[in-house]
């Protein structure tokens, strides 16, 4: 299983760069993962999203899809967006340290 | 004093769970009630057919009390709320179910309204869905006028009913215009959500193939925000552009709307969220859901509704014991998907394994992810089947609930 460093700490993630171990995230560890997918800046409303995702993987065992997100989250799809332009539900869940999100077929 | 099972919805998964209950237990020891709004049960995988008049629309639709067995009593209401507390079901008019067991089966519904412009100007005319009766009715008045262009098979969001039907159509549109001797005045193209024609790798791999093969272009991670029906043009999220001639559009799908009216049943969508194992509503242990309604992450297929069907049974019978639920369900699914030519592919898949290739039900039988003329033949074959064997609770010899590994090639990472 591949390693990264962040925030000086080997932090396992799955072929595709999601944490198998969400435990192990913490705050700073956001803002670096959120640089290596082309975002420079968190800002309080890249946050609202990411606290929303760690707080339904904690709830449900798996983060929200887009749509779940555009319903639940208080930030519009449109909006999720323009924060997080590609793939809102797969980069959120990235920087907030959880799986991929489970899409149903 | 008998139970009351209570189903809402007649479709294809309230149906056979009802038939299958009521040969399972005398009208003494439950009295079985079957809610639905109207008293036309749909062949849904019909619809796919109308578009290119391989199938009549009046031939597609039967009388819902009519393919439930003589004990179980048919409602014709309109579902107002479910009170999880009362263990009551509220119909529009006041009128008031108790049930000892609730079965929800009110499939999913279509909100073409709650994607930006779907709906506007163009609907119907350049803009259609297949996935209801009038838009493929519609559809196949405005491929016959067809004379060339830009034509788009879009999947808005999942999940969505039958998620192979909107490639079957990319499919049948490829034979349907070779047909009438213009394929090469059309451009085909198919965009989805996914970042593949479909979700897992291998059939992925197999249906993309199969969409290069006939010169479909395919259009991946598109997230529909707008559809432009003036100036034919489907617009992502992240503002990528589409143009089109004629859109074909499977639109977002929810719940029934009554489930999202109802405390503690539903989740965001409006399906509610059942043990995917056992399929009874965690807390609720008298609440089960299957088939379209059921917010579980499996195909929303009738296959899928009807192995959850044996499951559920199996589990309303222990629950009414009061024995603990039995985990069995695996997310089974099968489907035919029609390729064009009078060939088609069957697939076999569940929660943890992916469509594989080999044979179904066993090594002697049909080939799996690889184009046949059998699998066509077991396609139309299949309507006969869900008229008269599945609606009525008949089992299938040799195809179970379970996912069948024999015959299959594994693979291995």
């Amino acid at each position: 299983m591949p390693v990264v460093t962040y925030d000086n700490t080997d932090i396992p993630v799955d072929d595709e760069g999601f944490f198998t171990e969400p435990a192990r995230w913490t705050e700073p560890m956001a803002e670096q993962v959120a640089k290596e997918a082309g975002i420079d800046t968190l800002t309080e409303r890249h946050w609202i999203v990411i606290r929303f995702m760690r707080a339904q993987y904690a709830a449900k065992g798996t983060g929200p899809t887009v749509r779940v997100l555009g319903k639940t989250s208080g930030v519009s799809v449109k909006e999720l967006y323009q924060l997080f332009p590609k793939g809102p539900a797969k980069t959120a869940a990235k920087i907030a340290g959880i799986p991929k999100p489970r899409g149903c077929i | 004093m008998g139970k009351h099972i209570v189903i809402l919805g007649g479709g294809t998964a309230g149906t056979m769970a009802a038939n299958r209950l009521c040969r399972t237990y005398d009208r003494s020891e439950c009295r079985i009630t079957v809610v639905d709004q109207n008293d036309d049960h749909l062949y849904q995988p019909g619809l796919l057919f109308v578009p290119f008049g391989l199938a009549q629309p009046r031939h597609l639709v039967r009388s819902r009390p009519r393919q439930l067995a003589p004990a179980v009593d048919y409602k014709m209401a309109r579902i107002d709320r479910v009170d999880l507390d009362a263990r009551t079901v509220r119909l529009a008019g006041g009128v008031r179910l108790s049930y000892d067991v609730l079965v929800v089966a009110t499939g999913a519904t279509l909100l073409p309204e709650e994607t930006d412009g779907l709906t506007g100007p163009g609907w119907r005319e350049k803009v259609f869905t297949f996935y209801d009766l009038p838009g493929a009715a519609g559809l196949r008045r405005a491929l016959e006028v067809f004379e060339g262009g830009r034509l788009v098979i879009d999947v808005a969001d999942l999940p969505l009913k039958c998620p192979v039907a909107p490639l079957e159509f990319a499919f049948l549109a490829d034979w349907y215009f070779q047909q009438r001797g213009i394929r090469d005045r059309v451009e085909l193209t198919y965009v989805t959500p996914l970042d593949g024609a479909f979700t897992q790798p291998v059939a992925a791999g197999a249906l993309g193939g199969l969409l290069k093969d006939k010169g479909i272009e395919l259009v991946t991670e598109f997230a529909l925000g707008e559809v432009d029906g003036e100036g034919g043009r489907l617009v992502s999220y992240d503002e990528r552009e589409v143009p089109f001639d004629l859109a074909v559009v499977v639109p977002l799908h929810g719940g029934a709307a009554y489930v999202e009216r109802s405390e503690g049943l539903g989740d965001e969508l409006g399906f509610v969220p059942v043990d995917p194992h056992t399929l009874q509503l965690p807390g609720r242990p008298e609440v089960f859901a299957i088939g379209d309604a059921a917010g579980l992450p499996a195909s929303k297929a009738g296959s899928v509704a009807h192995f959850e069907g044996e499951v559920l049974v199996h589990n309303i019978g222990r629950h009414l014991a009061g024995q603990p639920l039995d985990a069995s369900f695996d997310g089974h699914a099968n489907c035919f998907v029609e390729t064009g030519f009078h060939k088609a592919l069957l697939i076999d898949f569940n929660y943890d394994t992916e469509p594989l290739s080999g044979h179904f039900p066993g090594p002697v039988g049909l080939p799996l992810l690889k184009e046949s003329r059998a699998a066509h033949l077991g396609k139309l074959a299949f309507e006969w089947l869900y008229w008269h064997s599945l609606l009525p609770g008949r089992e299938l010899p040799g195809i179970g609930s379970a996912m069948p590994e024999h015959g299959k090639r594994r693979i291995f990472h």
